[in-house]
């Protein structure tokens, strides 16, 4: 097999593969025991999000490292390796904004300071994300943004999303290995092209049926239009104490950060 | 152009929640109207959908690749409601759960690349493609040209956010806090990419699940289509007798006007700039002319060498558009557009026969 004939399935393949492999390891963390694990998933969401917005709203470096700092305590204490953070959030962003970020150095004024604040809120903004989806089961964390007056029907449409995403992705993976084994022979690059938009648009006609299926799926269970979710778990008071804590975290962020 | 936290202020993330927020809500409730119990499932497959083909890696002419976001290819099966949430939620599950974007940037990633990204694609789309049946060749231009013009206009909107962060927001010191690239970095910056990579995948992407769907699926592209014409819809390749014609009759009445106003040309003085020959440098009045049109920078007083040794290189059998056997100024210019537009024809024809001829020869071949 040709290296060209090879790239866009084999790529393609490889990005799907790790998007797999990334949703698995959160999956697998989140449900294992932990600091934050134990926390209701609302309360959590609400507070990692106070702590995100003071970090974004902060005009001074040092609380925004304190949380960063924070941030990767509160990972070790919920059995979250820092090496797992490390190579899924801060060596992509540090290659991303680090990108973006250097040449400031040169062309701005005071480019030096503003490629740290860049650097700093970035990386720190996404460990905050990371810790907060390696520590929350997807469906609790829909429920924290029904708790933040997201629309029924608009969590209902991301949890389905999420479950027919891997659906997808099978059907995706298991096309492109097949269409790879037997291609054999130099593709050019207009028939690579094709081949990806084969690609897309059978996974475009295919979604179409399977929206229809799931639809009368829907419909013999008793599904009218309405979303409801599921009832959640009552708010605990060491659910509270967390809160506090994030609540207390932000509130100095800004206080430090005016 | 997934806008991670951090590189916009919170005014600024606030400010694009606060526009993005109507249009989820109208797109919502129009859904909700016209697929009723079907918006659910529909929507939540094709931001499935659109989330997977965010990650096919497009091979792009030049040998390079680049991601597509896939909102034209949502925008023309959808139309513009459905693909803005579906981008939409797509675009929140890569910022919740993978990191892809910021959770704050989230309302300005949904703006440039749902909201604005789909109306843009949308309304390309529906110019370009106009009544032209399901299975014509111009709905896959128009396609690309939708998924070309929508990703920068995105890019874009991005670029200007960028942009307006070091205007407004820096510390006592004068630090950019977020973005640090004034609107003159930042733009041409982020277009390079998005004119040259990132537009072409997303052309490569539109057009070419475009022309998938026209032999595979074309019902998919009926919901965008509705005055499309239904003669070329059924089998692909067979047009009804006359339909050509009736097609392109406008153009060809348009083109015999044009022919018959040549003449008008006359009136217009002078050369023009730039087209000069070299009789023009020791012609007072042509030499007044052409420093009048160069803010004032007269001619060199000698042709140039070059100008003097190519300008006889070759020797058009109708110079000026006139032929030396006709006395006839306005005659003449008739007759040069009559055979420049009959040659341009002629060569179409013969290329068209070229390429009918090349076809049918590979599809003869098992």
């Amino acid at each position: 097999m040709s290296r060209t004939s090879a790239g866009f399935a084999e790529r393609s393949i490889h990005s799907l593969l790790d998007a797999v492999d990334y949703a698995a390891q959160a999956e697998k963390r989140a449900e294992s025991a932990g600091l934050l694990q134990a926390m209701d998933a609302r309360l959590k969401l609400a507070g990692v999000l106070l702590v995100i917005i003071a970090v974004v709203t902060s005009r001074a470096l040092v609380p925004i490292a304190a949380v960063l700092g924070g941030s990767i305590l509160l990972a070790i204490g919920s059995g979250i390796r820092v090496r797992a953070i490390a190579t899924t959030v801060w060596i992509p962003a540090l290659l991303f904004t680090g990108a973006i970020a250097l040449p400031s150095i040169f062309l701005v004024q005071h480019g030096a300071r503003s490629a740290a604040f860049l650097v700093l809120r970035s990386v720190t903004c996404a460990t905050l994300s990371a810790v907060l989806v390696f520590s929350t089961p997807w469906p609790a964390l829909l429920k924290g943004l029904r708790a933040l007056r997201v629309p029924a029907i608009a969590v209902t449409i991301l949890g389905m999303t999420y479950r027919y995403l891997f659906s997808i992705l099978d059907v995706a993976r298991d096309m492109l290995e097949s269409r790879r084994s037997r291609t054999v022979g130099v593709l050019t690059g207009a028939e690579e092209r094709r081949m990806a938009a084969g690609a897309a648009g059978v996974l475009l006609s295919r979604s179409v049926l399977l929206s229809r299926e799931v639809h009368f799926a829907m419909l013999s269970r008793g599904f009218r239009g309405e979303a409801f979710t599921l009832e959640n778990r009552p708010i605990l008071s060491h659910d509270w104490v967390y809160f506090s804590g994030f609540s207390v975290a932000a509130a100095a962020v800004l206080w430090f950060g005016r | 152009m997934h806008i991670p936290d951090g590189y916009l202020s919170p005014a600024t993330c606030v400010t694009m929640y606060g526009a993005s927020a109507p249009f989820w809500y109208a797109a919502l409730a129009r859904m909700k109207r016209t697929l009723h119990t079907q918006t659910a499932p529909l929507l939540a497959v094709f931001s499935a959908l659109s989330f997977i083909v965010m990650m096919f890696n497009l091979p792009l002419p030049g040998g390079t690749t680049g991601h597509a976001v896939g909102v034209a290819t949502a925008a023309i099966v959808l139309g513009p409601w459905g693909a803005i949430l579906s981008i939409s939620m797509a675009l929140v599950i890569q910022a919740l759960l993978f990191g892809d974007g910021g959770i704050t940037a989230i309302g300005a990633n949904c703006f440039n690349m749902a909201i604005a990204g789909a109306l843009v694609a949308y309304a390309v789309y529906r110019l370009i493609s106009g009544r032209a049946a399901i299975g014509a060749h111009r709905r896959v231009i128009a396609a690309g040209a939708a998924g070309y013009i929508a990703i920068n206009v995105s890019a874009l909107l991005a670029a200007i956010e960028f942009g307006l962060q070091p205007m407004l927001f820096h510390d006592g010191m004068g630090a950019p806090l977020y973005a640090p690239y004034p609107l003159h970095i930042a733009i041409p910056a982020m277009m390079i990419g998005h004119l040259t990579i990132a537009g072409l995948a997303e052309t490569v992407l539109a057009a070419g699940v475009v022309a998938y769907l026209q032999k595979a699926d074309p019902e998919l592209l009926e919901a965008t289509a509705p005055a499309a014409t239904r003669s070329c819809a059924a089998p692909l390749g067979v047009t009804e007798p006359g339909a050509t014609w009736r097609r392109t009759r406008p153009l060809w009445i348009s083109l015999g006007v044009l022919l018959a106003l040549t003449p008008v040309g006359i009136v217009a003085a002078g050369s023009a700039w730039g087209e000069w020959s070299p009789a023009d440098f020791s012609n007072q009045a042509a030499r007044r002319q052409i420093a009048r049109a160069s803010g004032s920078v007269e001619l060199p007083a000698a042709v140039p060498h070059g100008l003097r040794r190519l300008a006889d290189v070759w020797t058009s059998p109708m110079p000026r558009y006139s032929a030396p056997f006709l006395r006839s100024a306005a005659f003449g210019y008739l007759l040069s557009a009559m055979t420049g537009a009959g040659l341009i024809i002629l060569a179409w024809v013969f290329f068209s026969w070229l390429q009918r001829r090349a076809r049918d020869g590979a599809g003869g071949v098992p």
